[in-house]
């Protein structure tokens, strides 16, 4: 069973049908929701830059939290963790432990039917309350059931996770773990740390409000316990693109892996900076002392370090993987790479997109600066080129290969060129919107409104022509999603099935590179720290809140 | 403990680079904060909502004069607008912001300003901003707070 799985350097993989039936129920759960989430997106964006007006039975932020929900949600979740499954099949021994599937699969339904019953109560409008679901505005306790349930689901996939690693870490005493799982295993660690904030929030104060079993809510408490979750929430979407770019880019581009110890810092270091700071989405409110949103902007910031650290480590592979093809100067390198393979092109175009979207993030969390963006569109602009550009793109160039593997057959001449239009058609339309996004948000226009001209205000009327841009971006988008999923469909159903086993690229690690320090593994230590550093930063305004913060009845404003 | 960690010269070079221009950063605005007390608006001021109509200060909101080129605007946001609507204030005034909600979470911006306040049932939101050029202002509810969330504006004129 192990043989050809024991070499590591193999680009070839052969799934077993149990694991294969459980990767690809949660990608197709996940393309499903990217379908409902592109269309909700096309719609909204049209009304809101006044293209189309929708029809009396369609609210403007009916669509606008479908949207929201399903992408941002529903189809990073299901995609993230199909993913980590297939590397994991992959990198430790060829198979998924059976007992962990049996969790993985009861985490799977419990997502599936948690997402059923939120998008239900989005569809009968008893939900309209955007993907933050911000109280005191009270969706039906049906909404919150189904989030309690797509959390505690996640959860049982993470311990899924954890399971495949502690197996293999028992059976190779000693030896460190591949770079693909330990990354895996980061990317849970974080999710289940910042999770237990949102689970807080759902679980004790909105399913006992919404249920009518508590009378009032403390508002400013929920926030803070959500964007307790909703930051690290935005590095749970990067992080396995940074697994694919570390850990099987390199392999693509006919490189090495740059270094075996500096990814897996990195990750520790995104799990210690990305948690304990959330007030940084919350510097423009009262109830949290400038003391507390300093300290943890400073937290936000220094997650530059391990950025800075990424950026290094992919262009010096690029640089070595090129000269190592026979590259000459100072760039020659760049020609070198591989300009014609849809797993790298989108992949690239994402990482290129990344530079300006790390930039504005640095903006949005700056203390001040903070005052001139907070919540205008300049916000949904550096969302969408980092979330819908940076990581999108890595999960298309992802989805090329993995669907096609896991259906055993080839990603064809024809799928990887219609992909590469695909890729290009995207990151063209993502920069006429989020451009367009940016510049309006600084001249004011907020984002999460419904079409408004403000009674023709003419603060209001410089935005009209960036309107015009983004409405033209979302259509090229929106195409883009539809030749993404007919490409999908393509690969799924109809391509020519694989000869033997199919493609799995999976990096290697250079023969001169020292063994991991063993403390980078010993898990307890980090997750120790982790906590401690949420302790420091949320421990006193947390209780503040809890004793100072007035409580508020529910309200159904839409 | 990290003694086999190989860290490549070059890469010495751009995190020391990098890490130290961070610093600069967070020591500008730290200095920034404090120095010249450039804070984002807050305040640990609470008052429960159901109160906001009823009691002081937030029964009679207005925009009060306070001292020469200065002012007190005491607002409310609710669903979905602003009381009051209509301020008026001369070029060069100093206007000192207090605000509340006595239903859902609103926002109050004022474009073109750094005016940019979250406004939070049970809180009361303060901020100070002088308003040096003439013009006609729009202020708007920039969180999402229900059906009228797109009509919900006001006006501040300065003349």
């Amino acid at each position: 069973m192990e043989n050809t799985l024991r070499d590591r350097s193999s680009d070839q993989m052969s799934f077993h049908v149990q694991d294969r039936r459980l990767i690809l129920a949660h990608l197709g759960f996940a393309f499903i929701a990217f379908l409902i989430g592109v269309v909700a997106g096309l719609v909204q964006a049209l009304q809101r830059t006044g293209f189309i007006t929708l029809p009396s039975n369609i609210g403007y932020y009916q669509l606008l939290t479908a949207h929201g929900v399903s992408l941002a949600l529903i189809f990073t979740t299901f995609f993230i963790i199909g993913y980590l499954y297939s590397g994991l099949a992959k990198t430790l021994g060829g198979k998924l432990l059976p007992s962990a599937n049996m969790v993985a699969w009861i985490g799977f339904y419990m997502m599936v039917i948690g997402t059923l019953l939120g998008l239900m109560m989005i569809i009968t409008n008893d939900a309209t309350v955007l993907y933050t679901f911000y109280a005191p505005m009270q969706a039906s306790p049906i909404f919150y059931i189904g989030l309690a349930l797509v959390v505690v689901g996640s959860w049982l996939s993470g311990i899924a996770i954890f399971m495949n690693y502690h197996h293999w870490r028992k059976k190779h005493p000693g030896e460190s773990s591949p770079l693909f799982a330990y990354m895996a295993v980061a990317t849970m660690v974080l999710w289940l740390i910042c999770t237990v904030g949102v689970a807080i929030e759902v679980l004790f104060q909105l399913i006992p409000w919404s249920l009518g079993w508590t009378d009032k809510i403390n508002v400013e408490l929920s926030r803070t316990f959500f964007w307790y979750f909703g930051h690290p929430l935005v590095y749970f979407w990067l992080l396995p693109a940074y697994i694919y770019w570390y850990v099987q880019i390199p392999k693509i581009i006919g490189g090495k892996i740059f270094s075996n110890s500096l990814p897996r810092l990195t990750f520790i270091l995104f799990i210690l900076y990305s948690i304990p700071v959330g007030f940084h989405h919350q510097l423009m409110e009262p109830g949290v002392s400038s003391f507390w949103k300093f300290l943890q902007v400073v937290l936000t910031m220094l997650v530059v370090i391990p950025s800075l650290m990424t950026a290094f480590a992919l262009i010096a592979t690029f640089e070595l993987a090129g000269r190592s093809k026979g590259a000459k100067g100072l760039f020659g390198w760049f020609t070198k790479l591989p300009w014609k393979d849809v797993r790298f092109v989108s992949t690239f175009l994402g990482m290129l997109i990344f530079i300006p979207a790390g930039a504005g993030g640095v903006v949005n969390a700056s203390f001040q600066l903070d005052q001139v963006v907070h919540n205008t569109l300049f916000i949904t602009g550096h969302f969408h080129i980092t979330i819908a550009a940076a990581v999108i793109l890595t999960f298309f160039a992802i989805a090329y290969w993995l669907v096609p593997s896991l259906r055993n057959r080839q990603l064809t001449p024809f799928a990887n060129n219609l992909g590469l239009i695909q890729c290009w058609i995207w990151t063209i339309g993502m920069l006429i919107m989020s451009t367009a996004m940016h510049i309006v948000g600084v001249l004011g226009e907020p984002r999460r409104t419904s079409y408004t001209t403000y009674n023709n205000h003419p603060a209001a009327e410089v935005w009209e022509p960036y309107r015009l841009f983004t409405g033209i971006g979302s259509i090229i988008l929106f195409l883009s999603a539809v030749l993404f999923l007919i490409n999908i469909v393509y690969l799924w159903f109809f391509a020519p099935k694989a000869e033997s086993e199919v493609d799995f690229p999976i990096g290697e690690v250079g023969e001169e590179q020292p063994k991991p320090p063993a403390i980078l593994e010993r898990w307890s230590v980090w997750i120790g720290i982790t906590i401690a550093l949420v302790i420091i930063a949320y421990t006193i305004p947390v209780i503040h809140m809890a004793q100072h913060a007035p409580g508020s009845p529910p309200i159904r404003s839409w | 403990m990290f003694s086999n960690m190989h860290l490549p010269r070059y890469e010495r070079i751009w995190l020391t680079i990098g890490i130290t221009s961070l610093f600069i950063f967070l020591i500008i605005l730290g200095t920034l904060a404090i120095g010249l007390g450039l804070q984002p608006p807050g305040h640990m001021k609470t008052v429960p909502p159901e109160q906001v109509r009823t009691s002081a200060p937030f029964n009679k909101p207005a925009l009060v004069q306070i001292g020469p080129n200065e002012y007190k605007a005491t607002m409310v946001a609710q669903m979905f607008s602003y009381l009051p609507g209509e301020l008026e204030i001369p070029a060069g005034s100093t206007v000192h912001f207090e605000i509340t909600s006595p239903d859902v979470v609103h926002g109050l911006y004022l474009p073109h300003t750094n005016v940019n306040i979250m406004v939070i049932p049970g809180h009361v939101a303060e901020f100070t901003y002088t308003f040096k050029k003439a013009g006609d202002y729009l202020m708007l509810c920039h969180e999402y707070c229900g059906a009228g969330h797109q009509a919900m504006m006001g006006k501040l004129k300065v003349v």
